[in-house]
């Protein structure tokens, strides 16, 4: 979708503005809206895909004055009311008013080293090999969905050249949406910046992204 | 908050530690709602924080790097296959499951960024600090990635090429800088002190003998 976290070239935004010596934390509600979310997470009940697009729909104005952390924590209550283990009067009340949905897993303390470790692996397996090699000039898509995608606007209708093959993985653009994992070949495609950003852009600068198979087209 | 109050503006920091407070009970709210229907442990919360405050970090990283400058058969190791390679030294898991290793050469400087969200290599570098998630970065890091290493302190020898890698699959990318000059004698635990967090996101160079005392 085109919302607020497809950032790539957006002006305006400010100096980066890096802390020396940053905490990790900047206050004590940010360790439990990431400890929360990774629990949450842990529930099984839905993929990082819908994760990912419950923050990307936050409206633009709370998106881009939000901290990551706020993004994670209003992005988790979505989630939570959409599949039906909290409901808004819980989250207002501040309390439990009734019983909800029961989850797959629940994370416990001595589990934690565990799940951490193992992590989330997304590569899966596809019947045919991939349709591009290294070296291949292709053409991105140009489409604008309102659901969620990993192919950035500035990437959109732009040549570049097939760098790698990466293997293949979930597709978020249907993970997203509960409409099945329906793993893809991904590859690493490289543009010029003049291509992206055409007049004044660094004749020295190349950018990357990895794109699903079905981003793509040959040229 | 208070300790940035030097200009006086005192409207924007009652604003600030407002919403703070706001977010710490929006928080709390959570965590007592989900706490009390049992589907969260808060101890496996503290677990969480604990883990990426003291054990998962940047000195992993920085470990890699050190080996990769230290023996030849790592580094192109690293190259076919960071994610065995990263995998032989321990740090594997959440946000590191498919790695790749990009090594900067005097003709191509990398920089990595994230510019749908916040993805980072965590396993390597442990949780990415605010500015990485932050507009600005991701927004400056694939149009002006010059200006971006200014802030930073960073300016690329004239004719160095920049490559930026925008880490929009499940890809996760860790820059493995130079080694400096006048190193030759330094053990690998001597190196990884050389290693900033910066140089493996590419926003800045690993640090010399001298800057690294």
């Amino acid at each position: 979708m085109n919302g607020a976290q497809d950032l790539g070239g957006q002006h305006g935004m400010g100096p980066v503005a890096p802390e020396t010596d940053e905490p990790y934390f900047h206050a004590e509600w940010e360790k439990r809206a990431l400890g929360l979310t990774l629990s949450c997470g842990a529930f099984g009940a839905w993929n990082i895909d819908e994760s990912r697009h419950a923050r990307e729909s936050l409206p633009p104005a709370t998106y881009l004055s939000a901290s990551y952390y706020e993004i994670w924590t209003r992005g988790l209550e979505i989630l939570l009311k959409r599949h039906g283990f909290v409901s808004a009067a819980e989250l207002a009340a501040g309390h439990m008013l009734e019983k909800g949905r029961e989850p797959k897993r629940i994370l416990t303390a001595d589990t934690v080293a565990g799940v951490l470790a193992k992590g989330g692996p997304c590569d899966r397996p596809v019947p045919d090999g991939p349709r591009f090699a290294a070296g291949d000039r292709v053409r991105t898509k140009n489409f604008n969905p309102e659901t969620h995608t990993r192919l950035p606007r500035y990437a959109r209708a732009k040549q570049g050249i097939v760098e790698a093959v990466q293997g293949s993985f979930v597709f978020p653009d249907d993970n997203a949406h509960g409409k099945g994992e329906n793993p893809q070949w991904v590859y690493t495609v490289v543009f010029d910046a003049g291509e992206i950003w055409g007049e004044g852009a660094d004749p020295a600068l190349t950018v990357s992204i990895d794109a699903w198979e079905g981003y793509l087209e040959r040229i | 908050m208070t300790s940035h109050s030097s200009d006086g503006d005192h409207h924007d920091h009652d604003h600030h530690d407002n919403h703070f407070s706001e977010m710490q009970a929006r928080v709390k709210a959570l965590e007592t709602v989900l706490t009390q229907k049992g589907l969260i442990d808060p101890a496996a919360i503290d677990a969480i924080v604990d883990t990426y405050e003291t054990k998962i970090g940047p000195r992993n990283g920085a470990r890699v790097v050190a080996k990769a400058w230290s023996e030849p058969d790592f580094a192109d190791w690293l190259r076919n296959d960071a994610t065995a390679a990263i995998a032989s030294l321990g740090y594997t898991g959440r946000q590191g499951e498919h790695m790749r290793a990009v090594f900067n050469t005097a003709e191509t400087h990398n920089l990595v960024v994230c510019t749908l969200c916040s993805c980072y290599p965590w396993s390597v570098l442990g949780l990415p600090p605010v500015w990485y998630k932050a507009p600005p970065y991701r927004s400056r890091a694939v149009i002006d990635p010059r200006g971006v290493l200014a802030e930073f302190g960073v300016t690329l020898p004239e004719g160095q090429k920049i490559r930026v890698w925008d880490s929009t699959a499940e890809l996760r990318y860790i820059v493995i800088p130079e080694r400096p000059a006048g190193t030759d004698g330094l053990d690998q635990e001597a190196l990884a002190d050389l290693v900033t967090r910066d140089s493996m996101i590419g926003t800045g160079l690993a640090r010399s003998t001298e800057e690294g005392r």
